[in-house]
């Protein structure tokens, strides 16, 4: 986030949400958003669904999954248009011939060609244009919606010009604020477990700060950037990668293509899996390392507002469970590099020695009186240097703002004939991605026990589907079966799915088409057909209606009892708790394909 | 600012203060019950009387704006008086069956009862009449009304805290109920978050966790930290009884200002003490697929032995490490630097994408 969850939901008099479902996926910052409606913020959603907070909303965009950029260049077109853009602002703070390549670029987004892109009304996208702009603070909320497109980075880039065309960076109650899905997902990117940067977003491509890393660890460094773990799947199956260590990821159930990632795990020669749990990937590994869970440890997170926060030890953790740097600091030193034992301060102490954004980070100083519980949040360049609430004050990072020009893209996968309906995913309130926290806590699972799927009521009736029925939905890469939900929440040729169940996992229908920047899977948009089960499928042998919550029951059993996902039958071929479809008597009696 | 006297301190307040306000900014106590600042300033338990010379009445202290001039007296005989009276009402409607009380210990309602020498109610209370058996079939909360004083911080929190409006007050004939969706019906209010906010709101034992019921305020350590799911970075309490978290409480932290959702209150530690804990190092028979416990320098040998073959016969960059979105910094440092430094290469990355 450029700015504080405080400033954008407190001094705000618009607010602009795309692709963020806060009140279930962030629900303590969606308490705050509802607050700051209720004080009369203005709010602008743009979500294909009718998700809680649109009751709300002042302008619902009710668009086409996967066609963000054209609704943002619509809302920059109108803005333009309109004079209605903050002139001074441009021309003191941003390139001012970007900005004009970027006005050819939507001059033909008029709100007419947009509205036939997104499914929407164009006066609509004038209506929250105008409020958008006109706002005295207004700032831009987004979340994996955005993101998780083919086209993610544009999408994001398109929102940025939108902020800065309209003179809405750099104080409160504005920015551009991505809402940051895992409690650390901000710190393990600061933290350098990318494939380009170091700690800091310091990149390994460039000599000098190569050079100062290898004088820091004492050892020559490679200097070649790596490959994103979403491209590394590809390179296990053709064996360009052969050894893997997963810390804490759980990618049979939380990536896209559960079929391609099952070909990608079985093709490495060596798997290491740093692990609390006996996860579905962790069932892959030739060993397992038992690591310690937030409460075991000292340390610290970093926050969706670049806040980094302290987290301590309440217990111990249980057998012969290690502290996870410890795990590292072991492996290091066995394949010959000296490291030091040293305890979470301390290496925190040479994370701010090796990191500008860091060097005024410091246990000691988070545990003060000065900080006094609010936390540090980066940039934070001295042990004097207060942090950084608000980015881009007074001056972008990189000098003058840039536009990024982008033209709307099409999904990868659209709905075609044989797969008639586009599937989106995302979280529901009581869960957490794989589940495996929340599965753990008996009344989570008793409100939200199993897989679901929305479905809107003309494509139910079109299909004799009743709410509450159970269905099969399968893609070009899987089937899964799911309860259906029908009601108008998504629009009519759109389903929508929770990602996080172990029966009717979404992950085996969606794709693996990757954001061409940030390689970000396009979770968002996949084509799907949705069915009927057959009578002589829909009834166990004694007549019992087959239900969703029973399949739910029986996966979870098989997870208990530890079965992999990956068992395979005689014929080599993945089966009963292995196949994606659920076949109940294959789940009760096991494979019978083979018999 | 104005002026103004507080038990014979000559103040100077912002104007729009409140009395009680005035009085806390100068470290002068006023006992409270109902009162939640920014919340819930009804002035509905009225223990917070103070007496203010030329009134006649006795205005309480949370909702009344001070005045210029005001001369206020916070524990006159009369003010301590009245409130005696009040808690002896309020008892006349409160079970005192403490032992049963998960709140016990550190109930508002008993500690101020204490200060005031208040032991039991010399009245018949009212509701007795109507009162209801505890609603509990929730998972997480329940409400027993005759513990509740009708403070209304359970309401008003679910309102202005939560923004939900799922708690509500209702009329039973001539009788005012706080009407709390944890009872039989619960799974048919979709209203309520099951965030438990309310529960931390209640002064006594009324509204509260059912996992309170496991455990004392005095045999549990408080350990400041941070929620482990989205990135919202709430502030929040583990409690932790014999070596085991036994309940989450919210704190005041910069994003959260002590609220917590479902997720953050009850799904962050059953998992922490769950037998599916993985408690050894596991190594895999390639031949039967079968894992079996290993040693820590048994496992970490072969992983460092088998990393160097392939890295040997390869080169580095056929080897990759993830890091854990949900880990701390400092693992997650540590995890690139071993991927960097001895694996050789950059192939390190996170759950970000995914």
């Amino acid at each position: 986030m450029t700015n504080t969850i405080s400033d954008i939901t407190k001094e705000s008099d618009v607010i602009m949400i795309i692709g963020s479902n806060s009140e279930e996926a962030h629900p303590v910052l969606g308490m705050q958003l509802r607050a700051a409606a209720e004080r009369g913020a203005k709010i602008i959603i743009a979500d294909p669904r009718d998700i809680n907070l649109t009751k709300k909303a002042d302008v619902h965009l009710k668009l086409r999954p996967g066609t963000n950029v054209a609704l943002v260049n619509g809302m920059l077109h109108v803005i333009i248009e309109e004079g209605l853009t903050d002139e001074e602002f441009i021309k003191e703070r941003t390139e001012v011939e970007n900005y004009e390549k970027l006005k050819k670029i939507v001059e033909k987004y008029t709100p007419e060609y947009v509205g036939e892109i997104c499914h929407l009304d164009p006066d609509d996208i004038r209506t929250a244009a105008r409020l958008y702009a006109k706002a005295e603070a207004a700032p831009i909320i987004y979340c994996l919606g955005v993101t998780e497109h083919s086209t993610g980075t544009e999408g994001v880039m398109s929102l940025s010009n939108l902020a800065m065309v309209t003179g809405k960076l750099g104080r409160p109650g504005c920015g551009v604020n991505p809402i940051r899905g895992q409690n650390n997902v901000q710190g393990a990117c600061d933290m350098g477990a990318m494939p380009t940067d170091y700690t800091g977003y310091q990149k390994v491509h460039v000599d000098e700060v190569r050079e100062k890393f290898e004088k820091a660890w004492g050892v020559e460094l490679n200097p070649n950037p790596g490959t994103k773990a979403t491209e590394c799947f590809e390179k296990m199956i053709e064996g360009d990668i052969k050894g893997l260590f997963i810390f804490g990821e759980d990618p049979m159930r939380t990536d896209p293509d559960t079929h391609h990632v099952d070909r990608a795990l079985s093709n490495l020669e060596f798997l290491v899996v740093d692990e609390l749990f006996m996860t579905e990937t962790a069932k892959y590994a030739d060993v397992i390392l038992p690591g310690s869970a937030y409460a075991e440890k000292e340390g610290t997170f970093s926050n969706t507002e670049r806040r980094v926060q302290r987290v301590r030890k309440a217990v111990d953790a249980p057998g012969n469970c290690k502290q996870d740097y410890e795990i590292f600091t072991e492996i290091m030193n066995r394949m010959g590099y000296e490291q030091p034992h040293l305890t979470s301060a301390q290496i925190m102490d040479e994370i701010a020695s090796v990191t500008p954004s860091f060097a005024g980070i410091s246990h000691a100083r988070l545990d003060g009186e000065e900080v006094a519980g609010n936390g540090l949040q980066w940039p934070c360049k001295g042990p004097d240097h207060p942090g950084t609430p608000i980015m881009h004050v007074g001056m972008f990072s990189r000098g003058k703002g840039n536009y990024h020009l982008a033209e709307y893209k099409p999904a990868q996968e659209l709905p075609d004939e044989e797969y008639p309906i586009l599937l989106t995913t995302g979280r529901n309130l009581y869960h957490y991605n794989a589940m495996a926290m929340t599965d753990k806590t008996p009344g989570l699972m008793q409100i939200s026990p199993h897989s679901y799927i929305e479905i809107n009521t003309a494509d139910a009736e079109k299909l004799d589907i009743k709410d509450g029925e159970r269905i099969k939905v399968s893609s070009r890469r899987g089937t899964i079966s799911s309860e259906a939900r029908v009601s108008e929440k998504t629009g009519p040729g759109e389903v929508w799915m929770p990602f996080h169940f172990l029966d009717g996992n979404s992950n085996w229908l969606t794709i693996d088409a990757l954001d061409s920047i940030a390689k970000a899977p396009e979770y968002k948009v996949c084509a799907v057909k949705l069915q009927k089960i057959p009578e002589s499928e829909a009834y166990t042998e004694d007549g019992t209606y087959i239900t969703q919550a029973m399949i739910a029951e029986k996966r979870n059993e098989m997870y208990a009892k530890q079965l992999s996902v990956s068992e395979r039958c005689a014929n080599g071929e993945v089966v009963s708790v292995a196949s994606s479809w659920d076949d109940y008597s294959t789940l009760v009696n096991g494979c019978s394909s083979c018999d | 600012m104005i002026s103004i006297t507080i038990d014979d301190l000559k103040l100077q307040v912002e104007e729009g203060t409140t009395i009680l306000e005035a009085a806390r900014q100068n470290g002068v106590r006023i006992p409270t019950l109902c009162y939640l600042e920014g919340v819930n300033q009804i002035g509905s338990c009225r223990l917070c009387v103070v007496e203010v010379e030329g009134m006649d009445n006795l205005p309480t202290a949370c909702n009344t704006i001070a005045k210029d001039g005001m001369v206020i007296q916070t524990a006159s005989q009369k003010v301590v008086e009245y409130r005696k009276m009040i808690l002896n009402l309020l008892l006349s409607n409160h079970h005192q069956d403490c032992f049963s009380c998960p709140s016990n210990g550190k109930c508002e309602l008993q500690a101020v009862c204490n200060e005031y020498g208040v032991y039991k109610t010399t009245f018949e209370g009212t509701r007795v009449k109507i009162e209801r058996p505890p609603k509990e079939e929730h998972p997480f909360l329940g409400y027993r009304s005759d513990l509740c004083i009708h403070c209304q911080r359970c309401v008003n929190t679910c309102n202005n805290v939560s923004g939900r409006r799922a708690i509500n007050l209702k009329k039973t004939g001539m009788f005012t109920i706080i009407d709390a969706p944890f009872g039989e019906n619960w799974e048919e209010t979709t209203i309520c978050e099951s965030c438990g906010n309310c529960a931390d709101a209640c002064p006594t034992g009324a509204l509260y966790r059912k996992a309170g019921k496991k455990y004392r305020e005095w045999e549990v350590k408080k350990v400041l930290t941070t929620c482990p799911h989205c990135a919202v970075g709430c502030q929040m309490y583990l409690l932790v009884k014999d070596g085991k978290v036994v309940a989450v409480e919210g704190a005041d932290g910069p994003s959260n200002h002590g609220r917590l959702c479902v997720k953050g209150r009850f799904g962050s530690f059953d998992f922490l003490s769950s037998k599916d804990r993985l408690t050894d190092p596991l190594i895999k028979d390639r031949k039967t697929g079968e894992f079996r416990k290993a040693s820590w320098d048994e496992a970490l040998d072969l992983v460092a032995k088998k990393f160097t073959e392939i890295k040997k016969k390869n080169g580095p960059d056929s080897l990759a490490g993830f890091a854990c979105s949900r880990s701390t910094n400092e693992d997650i440092y540590m995890l690139q630097k071993m991927v960097r430094t001895v694996f050789g290469t950059n192939n390190t990355d996170n759950c970000a994408r995914v």
